[in-house]
Formats: structure tokens, C-alpha cells, sequence
């Protein structure tokens, strides 16, 4: 488990990992209040729009007009950037990328990097693999930070310290930020502050940025990267070169979609009408921002996803975690039980695709970490159809896993009996003895495997009589 | 017109389906119950054995073609049959002609006041299924409201899940729990003597949370209400 | 063993093995909705991110201005190459981009006045697009605080007018109020790197 590049190395299969994070009080309290708050702002902010459902469906539309295409998009992408005196890259998988990071870092004469959150560079690892070449990167998005500083993993895809409430993270501040006075609050503020004052020197003297993407336009070569702090702006504007790293999906082909993208994120991720700041560059201006641009085009198993009819929405996503917002399963477990950057819904059909191998029993146990309840199709701004997607991983998860388990020939046998209705009635019969574990009409403790159902459940007793037996009797 | 039981149902809450037929008489309903019928695969499918849910998909076809309707107590299982069948096995008039209870009760019979009686304290939970795959909205609200001594209390946070999700409940039985426990509270501040629910599988989800902590709050169908009269009170409810 | 490009590209292809259809993009969603009064609106919704909003007259402006930085105590401000003569009011030092002001200097200024693309009345947002009265982007990022003059004939109603009326290939920033972040427990919080003063002025 873990070998692959995206899920974290050692992390236990979900079921095991959610079991630390349910017994933290802390952790399901801060993860109640956030999700809670931003649940209620999402619906307001998107039943604003009357429109929402046609905005949905043509946001869908275009990003599966993209995946059909892809390969004609990214040449065309290519060219536009590169006629605009950017330079592209492209990185089969995470080391190619952190390699060709490590060597325009280097080219540009730095030893020191200042990062835009981007999901990308967390799945790839590039922070890791820069320290290991002798560079430093900081990470400047505020939650990023906080992750950063507390050494910590992310545990939501907008907000990676959403775990975090307002006391830890002063706790982390005191503890390793130099310009952190003792005396420093938890009101969100004054850690605000704290952070503008610890990053603002680094901001205006980086000579190398490094950059996620929101979107790239195609036809013209513009990338877009939609932010709240302006963190994003110092990174994208200040220093000499920027570096920006994006998953091959992230196309869109003209700048008029942008129409439906630019209303669709906010609203589903921030819960707001606009976010505070989203800048569009392409290339190279002179005189104006980054006087050198290379972007790095990667794949890292996205192919892999592609390449899988129904398993392919997921390449829809645009990041805003409305569906981690909304889920059950994730308002309960938090992020880091699902092992990898992307956690929640998406992240369970997301991560086990991008790995790529359903004999790795964690990436196996993600399409199960979901009781199917549907929230987060409802709310996905581009209509991923997860349930569909986990369902679909989950056959491919029991044909990794063969005929021979348990828990197949459980189910082997369960459809043995379905397949004919005597058996069906004589297995009701000899299951309804059962009744006499009951005290009560309820049995409180069952063996194997349904002992884990009795834990905290109890079973109605079965009747003596069952409804086809009491058909016949009657009416028969 | 036939009855589709579910597995569940049959094995476990022969009250339910037998508040179905009485229901469905009541309102003038001819009710068949085939005796060839068995499982939906709804379990086999949501765990992943994807060829195993098909021969019983082939055998709801068969034993089902032929009649005008099907009727179902069960969102989820109503579900799996109109929105999955056809693509394990291809569509079938017994596919699109499957109804959840209350669909049938309202969109097909055009009935939302049964004459039910049932005088007490009730909060209904809005199965997963039945409200986000089916879309079966307000119409099991609209039925109860209509319900004679009926006492309805809002359940906050219906639309959340319980944390049933079939082998979930098992495979994540602690996250599956922790979810459980929310959905008790909701029920628990209510006040309600009963909770309903369109699905014995939630319900037993739910009932079973409640049994164990001894809250004294009954797992009731939907169907059971329903066919429950001043006449007749459900046998269930005594 | 081929080169990454040729690598991915060919593994694209294969991926699309099954030919899926490009799908037609429905575009029936509003491209422009019955707003009201556009520049009442913008205000509005610019005030809502708690940013401060002001209306005045053509004849009004330089004196608006010259209000607007007295009252935030803005002595040394920062002026696109091209902001209008009338726009640089007396008793403010102005520092003119020309040449490019070091980093170190826009620091240390108090502010900087700019005009704009566009503006946005449904969602509050101002599109600056390094032209006209706007200068480069580092202008209206390094200062705190940021004075922006909007005129009413710029301002787009809903997300799809403004996108038509932009040139993509141009460096476009677009602002919605003052930075803010809601990364501690999702709760909003206006100031962080970006100026966390902005105030605009609708002229019409």
C-alpha cells in the first residue's frame, strides 16, 4: 500500500484510518462548525442564480467536450502558450514533474520558491522533492501554511487545515513562526495579520513562483488561477519566473466558457458570488509580471482515468469541494482518512484511478468509504455522477480482489439463493430460527461479520412467517 | 397490478407489505404478489459484483412483465430497478413501469389523503434514495399530512444520510455509526413516538441505533401508517 | 523510450480508444439578466464584501478623490503612467510608474489610484486589464489600499457581458473586494495579502 505516487505511504485502508478520526472530539467539532457554515452559504449563493441547473449542464458539456478531444486541445494549448513566449513542459508522472521544477528552479538562479495552493503540486509531492534537491518552497496560501508549519497533511481540498480551529493554529504560529508575538490571539484576524507580516519579505523578494491552475484556455493560451488572499497575485505577478504546474484536464477551450467556470466556482467553493481575486495571464507580458513562463503539462495517471468510459467524469472537477462540503461520511472522518490530497467523494474515485491499481488494498477501500447517498452528485457544479463512478470502482475493486474471499463467496452464495425461489423461502426459513436469539422482537449480538452491524445496532428478529409464506397461506 | 415485496421486506417486515396490499385494496387496487420474485441485486451491484446482480435483474424482468405496474415499499430498491436494471440487462416494460409507494399513490392513483388514521407523535426521514435518486420530493409528506390524529414533527437535518448505505453499514460500520448517532439525536429532539421512513432498510438502521440505546421511539413504515384506519389500526402499532 | 511529449499524447489517444462524442454545449443559461440599475447594484454588491462604494458626479470626481485619500491619510500614492491629469489632486505626493517603481517603493506607499476595464454589477467585481488608466499589475497589489474609479458606461451586468468585453490575452485581474480568506474554519475574513483597503468610486 501506498507505492504509488499519489496515496500517502502507510496510510491504513479508509476503514481503519476513519476509526482515529472519529474518537477526536476536536477534530469532529471543527469539522461540524465548518461544514455546517459553509453548507447553508452554498445553497444561498447558488439559488441566487435562476439559471444554476443550465449553468451545471454547460459546465458539464464543456468539460466532457474537452476529455473527448484532449489531445487536440493540449497542442493547440501548447502553441498558444508557446507563441505567446511561454515555454511548455510536459511530465508523465509526478518525478518527471518535480524534476523539471527542480531544474527551472535551479536555471533561475534560486534556492528559495514561493507556492500558490495547488492541488497538483501537493499530489506530486513537489515540496518534498525540491527540499530534497536543496530548495526551499513556502507555501503562502494561508490553510497551505498552517499544514505546512504544524507539519501536517491536508485534509480538505479548498481549505487543507479545515481540522484546524482557530486555537491550534495559534498554537502552530507561536510555535514556528519566528515574527509570531507570544501574546498572539486566535482571533482569525490577528492570525491573518500575523501571516501577512511572515510572508510579505518573501513575497516581494522571490525570484521564483510556483503555480497551480484553475483553468488554461486553449485557443489562446491564457491560465487562470482563482484565489481569496491575494497570495496568488504577489506569486503570479512579483517574481521573475513562474513555474506552473497543471493537470492535463484543466483545459477549457475558448475564453467565453470561462463564462459558465467563473460562476460556477465560487459559489460552489467559497460560497460567494465572485471570489476576492482571479488573475488570467498568457505568456509573457513585458514590463508587466513574470518575465519568464513555462508550464508543465502532467499527466501522472490521468491517462489512466481517461481511459475508463464511466471512470473518466472525474476528470470533470474543478476543486471547489462542495461535494466534500455536503458529505456525511467526510463532515465525519474528516480529510486524512482517505490517505491522499484529494479527499472526500471526489478524492474516493478520484485517488483509486489515478493510482491505477485496485491491488492496493488503501486506493480498494476508497470507493467503499461512501454509504451512496447521492448529496454530493447534487451538488457537483460540473455533475460528476459519483455514485456512479464508486459503484463502478467498486467491481473493479471485487475483480482485483478475485472470487475466492470471503466476502465473494458470501456473495456468491446470496445470489445462489435469489436464483430461485424455493431456495429464497427455504433460506428464509431456516434464517427465521433466528427469532429465537431475540429478546424483545430484537437480537443485540450476531457473530461475524454481522457482529460488526451489532456493535451499535440492533436486528428485528425474523417472523416465524414471511410475507410470501403468509401470500400463499392466504391468498394462495 | 403487482406487489414487489423486496427481500427485506418479505423476510423481516411482512407487516409492510402487508399494509401494501391492504392499502392498495382499500383504494380499489387488484394486488398480485408472483411468488417468483426475490431480490432486487441492489446488494450485489452497490458492493461491486456487477455479473451477480444481473440473472436477478433478468429474473425481475420476467417475473414482472405483464403487468401494468409494479409497486414497490422501498426508495432504494425502486431505484435500482428503474435506474440500473436497464443498464445490466437492457430496459424492460417491468423497469419503467416500476412505482415507489408513494409515486404510485399519487402520481398513478392521484390519491393524497387515503383515509388514513393514526393518532400519534410521527418525524419522517427522507431516504437517500427515495429523495435524491427517485425524486420523489414532498409526496410522502403530502400523504402524511393528510393522515387523521396524525401528530408530524419536522426532523431537523432530515436530508442527511443515517449511515445505512447497505454493506456500508458493515464494511465502515464505525463512520456508519457516528452518522447513526447524529440521525438519532435529530429523531430524539423531536419527541417523536415514531419515525417513518419510505425504506425498512433505513428504518432497521435507525430502529436498530434506537433499540439498542432504549429510546423508546418505533421504527413504523410508511406503508403501515398509511394503512392504518379508525376502523383497523395497524396491527403493528398496538 | 519516447520522449514525454509524444509519451502522454499517444497515451491520450489510446485513452479516447472509444472515440466518446464531443457533446453540443448547452448555452441556454442567461447571458444577461433584468439586473435593475446597474451601477446601484454594483454597489451593492461591492458593498457586501465590505469594501466602500461611492457615487458621484463626472464634475465631483477630483474632489471625491481628493476626500477619498485625505480621509484614509494617503500621503504618498501611487499613479499609473496615464491617470488622467485632472485625477492626481493636490496636496498628495504622486509617485508616477514611470520609470517602473521598485517593489521596495510601492511598499511603501500609502495607496494607488487606478481606473478600470470593467465591472461586474452582479457578482461586485472590477476587471483591471493593465490598460487605460490602470498601469501594471504590481501597482494595485503591493500598496494597502486601493482607490478605484469606475464609469458607469463599464459597468457589465452578469459574468457572460463582462467576459465579451475582455481581451484574454492581456494580464486581467479581477477584484472582488478586499483580499480575504476563509481558511480558518471557513469563516470570512476580509485583509491578508492583497491591499485590504479597496474603495471605488462609480462615476455617472
Amino acid at each position: 500500500m501506498g507505492s504509488n505516487p499519489v496515496t500517502w505511504l502507510g496510510t491504513p485502508p479508509f476503514p481503519k484510518a476513519a476509526h482515529a478520526a472519529l474518537g477526536d472530539s476536536q477534530l469532529r467539532a471543527n469539522l461540524r462548525k465548518a461544514t455546517g457554515t459553509i453548507r447553508a452559504k452554498r445553497a444561498e449563493a447558488v439559488a441566487e442564480l435562476s439559471d444554476w441547473e443550465r449553468l451545471r449542464r454547460a459546465g458539464e458539456a464543456i468539460k466532457d467536450d474537452v476529455l473527448s478531444r484532449l489531445d487536440t486541445y493540449l497542442e493547440r494549448l501548447e502553441r498558444a502558450v508557446t507563441e505567446r513566449g511561454g515555454v511548455v513542459h510536459w511530465a508523465r508522472d509526478a518525478a518527471e514533474a518535480n524534476d523539471t521544477v527542480l531544474r527551472l528552479t535551479r536555471e533561475a538562479g534560486a534556492d528559495e520558491v514561493v507556492k500558490v495552493k495547488s492541488m497538483a503540486t501537493q499530489e506530486i509531492g513537489l515540496n518534498e522533492a525540491l527540499a530534497a534537491g536543496g530548495v526551499h518552497a513556502i507555501e503562502t496560501d494561508l490553510a497551505e501554511l498552517i499544514v505546512q508549519l504544524g507539519h501536517d497533511r491536508p485534509s480538505h481540498i479548498l481549505v487543507p487545515a479545515i481540522h484546524r480551529n482557530r486555537a491550534e493554529i495559534r498554537d502552530i504560529f507561536r510555535r514556528q513562526m519566528p515574527s509570531a508575538p507570544p501574546w498572539l490571539s486566535d482571533k482569525p484576524v490577528a492570525l491573518t495579520e500575523a501571516a501577512r507580516r511572515h510572508l510579505r519579505r518573501k513575497f516581494l523578494s522571490a525570484k521564483v513562483a510556483i503555480s497551480g491552475a484553475n483553468f488554461a484556455v486553449a485557443d489562446t493560451g491564457s491560465i487562470v488561477v482563482v484565489e481569496s488572499e491575494g497570495n496568488g497575485r504577489m506569486c503570479l505577478t512579483l517574481p521573475r519566473t513562474l513555474i506552473t504546474v497543471m493537470g492535463l484536464e484543466k483545459i477549457v477551450p475558448t475564453w467565453r466558457d470561462l463564462e459558465v467556470f467563473l460562476q460556477l466556482l465560487p459559489r460552489s467553493s467559497t460560497a460567494e458570488r465572485m471570489n476576492p481575486y482571479t488573475s488570467v495571464w498568457t505568456g509573457v507580458t513585458p514590463g508587466d509580471g513574470p518575465q519568464r513562463f513555462h508550464l508543465v503539462l502532467l499527466d501522472n495517471g490521468r491517462t489512466n482515468a481517461l481511459a475508463d468510459p464511466v471512470g473518466r467524469q472525474a476528470l470533470r472537477c474543478i476543486r471547489c469541494s462542495a461535494c466534500l462540503n455536503v458529505c456525511p461520511v467526510y463532515e465525519r472522518t474528516g480529510g486524512q482518512a482517505y490517505g491522499s490530497v484529494y479527499p472526500g467523494p471526489i478524492g474516493a474515485i478520484l485517488a483509486p484511478q489515478l493510482v491505477g491499481d485496485m491491488h492496493d488494498a488503501q486506493a480498494a477501500s476508497l470507493p467503499y468509504a461512501s454509504s451512496l447517498c447521492g448529496a454530493c452528485y447534487e451538488v457537483c457544479p460540473v455533475r460528476i455522477n459519483i455514485p456512479e463512478v464508486l459503484v463502478h470502482l467498486r467491481a473493479q475493486a471485487t475483480a482485483a480482489k478475485g472470487s475466492r474471499g470471503p466476502e465473494a463467496l458470501g456473495m456468491a452464495a446470496a445470489g445462489w439463493v435469489f436464483a430461485d425461489p424455493k431456495r429464497y423461502e427455504a433460506a428464509q426459513r431456516a434464517g427465521s430460527l433466528a427469532r429465537f436469539l431475540a429478546r424483545d422482537g430484537w437480537i443485540t449480538r450476531l457473530p461475524f461479520p454481522g457482529s460488526r452491524w451489532t456493535a451499535s445496532r440492533d436486528v428485528p428478529a425474523p417472523p416465524a412467517e414471511s410475507f410470501r409464506m403468509w401470500w400463499r397461506r392466504t391468498r394462495g | 397490478m403487482a406487489l414487489f415485496a423486496t427481500c427485506l421486506t418479505d423476510t423481516f417486515y411482512p407487516d409492510t407489505a402487508r399494509a401494501v396490499v391492504r392499502l392498495l385494496e382499500r383504494l380499489g387496487c387488484t394486488v398480485d404478489f408472483p411468488l417468483g420474485q426475490t431480490c432486487c441485486g441492489q446488494m450485489h451491484f452497490n458492493t461491486g459484483y456487477r455479473e451477480q446482480a444481473k440473472p436477478l435483474a433478468q429474473r425481475y424482468a420476467g417475473v414482472f412483465a405483464g403487468y401494468h405496474a409494479v409497486v414497490v415499499p422501498s426508495g432504494s430498491c425502486a431505484g435500482m430497478v428503474r435506474e440500473f436494471h436497464p443498464g445490466l440487462v437492457g430496459a424492460s416494460p417491468a423497469t419503467t413501469m416500476t412505482y415507489e409507494l408513494t409515486e404510485f399513490l399519487v402520481d398513478v392513483l392521484g390519491v393524497t389523503d387515503v383515509g388514513a388514521y393514526f393518532p400519534h407523535r410521527v418525524t419522517y426521514h427522507p431516504t437517500c434514495h427515495s429523495l435524491r435518486m427517485l425524486g420523489v420530493g414532498d409526496r410522502p409528506l403530502t400523504l402524511l399530512r393528510a393522515v387523521r390524529g396524525l401528530d408530524l414533527v419536522e426532523l431537523p437535518f432530515a436530508e442527511t444520510c443515517c449511515g445505512f448505505g447497505g454493506t456500508f453499514a458493515v464494511k465502515n460500520a464505525e463512520t456508519s455509526t457516528a452518522m447513526l448517532a447524529d440521525k438519532m439525536r435529530c429523531v430524539l429532539d423531536t419527541g417523536a413516538e415514531v419515525v417513518t421512513a419510505g425504506d425498512n432498510s433505513c428504518l432497521m438502521h435507525i430502529g436498530g441505533g434506537l433499540s439498542r440505546v432504549r429510546a423508546g421511539v418505533r421504527p413504523v413504515h410508511l406503508a403501515e401508517i398509511l394503512a392504518s384506519t379508525e376502523e383497523e389500526p395497524w396491527a403493528a402499532i398496538r | 523510450m519516447a520522449d514525454a511529449r509524444s509519451e502522454v499524447l499517444r497515451r491520450v489517444r489510446a485513452a479516447l480508444a472509444d472515440r466518446p462524442a464531443a457533446p453540443e454545449v448547452p448555452r441556454d443559461y442567461d447571458r444577461t439578466r433584468d439586473l435593475g440599475e446597474l451601477p446601484a447594484l454594483l454597489a451593492e454588491r461591492i458593498e457586501h464584501y465590505r469594501a466602500a462604494v461611492h457615487r458621484v458626479a463626472a464634475d465631483g470626481l477630483a474632489e471625491a478623490i481628493a476626500a477619498r485619500l485625505a480621509g484614509r491619510g494617503a500621503r504618498v500614492v501611487v499613479a499609473p503612467t496615464d491617470l488622467p491629469e485632472p485625477w492626481r489632486v493636490p496636496r498628495v505626493t504622486w509617485r508616477l510608474d514611470e520609470p517602473p517603481l521598485p517593489v521596495a517603493d510601492l511598499d511603501a506607499c500609502d495607496g494607488v489610484v487606478t481606473g478600470c476595464a470593467v465591472a461586474i454589477a452582479e457578482t461586485g467585481t472590477i476587471v483591471l486589464d493593465a490598460g487605460e488608466a490602470q498601469g501594471r499589475r504590481a501597482l494595485t497589489l503591493v500598496p494597502d489600499y486601493h482607490l478605484c474609479v469606475v464609469r458607469e458606461d463599464q459597468i457589465a451586468g452578469t459574468v457572460p457581458e463582462a467576459l465579451a468585453r475582455l481581451d484574454p490575452v492581456r494580464p486581467l485581474t479581477f477584484v472582488s473586494g478586499p483580499s480575504a480568506t476563509s481558511d480558518i474554519e471557513l469563516d470570512r475574513v476580509e485583509g491578508v495579502h492583497g491591499p485590504r483597503a479597496l474603495e471605488v468610486l462609480v462615476v455617472g
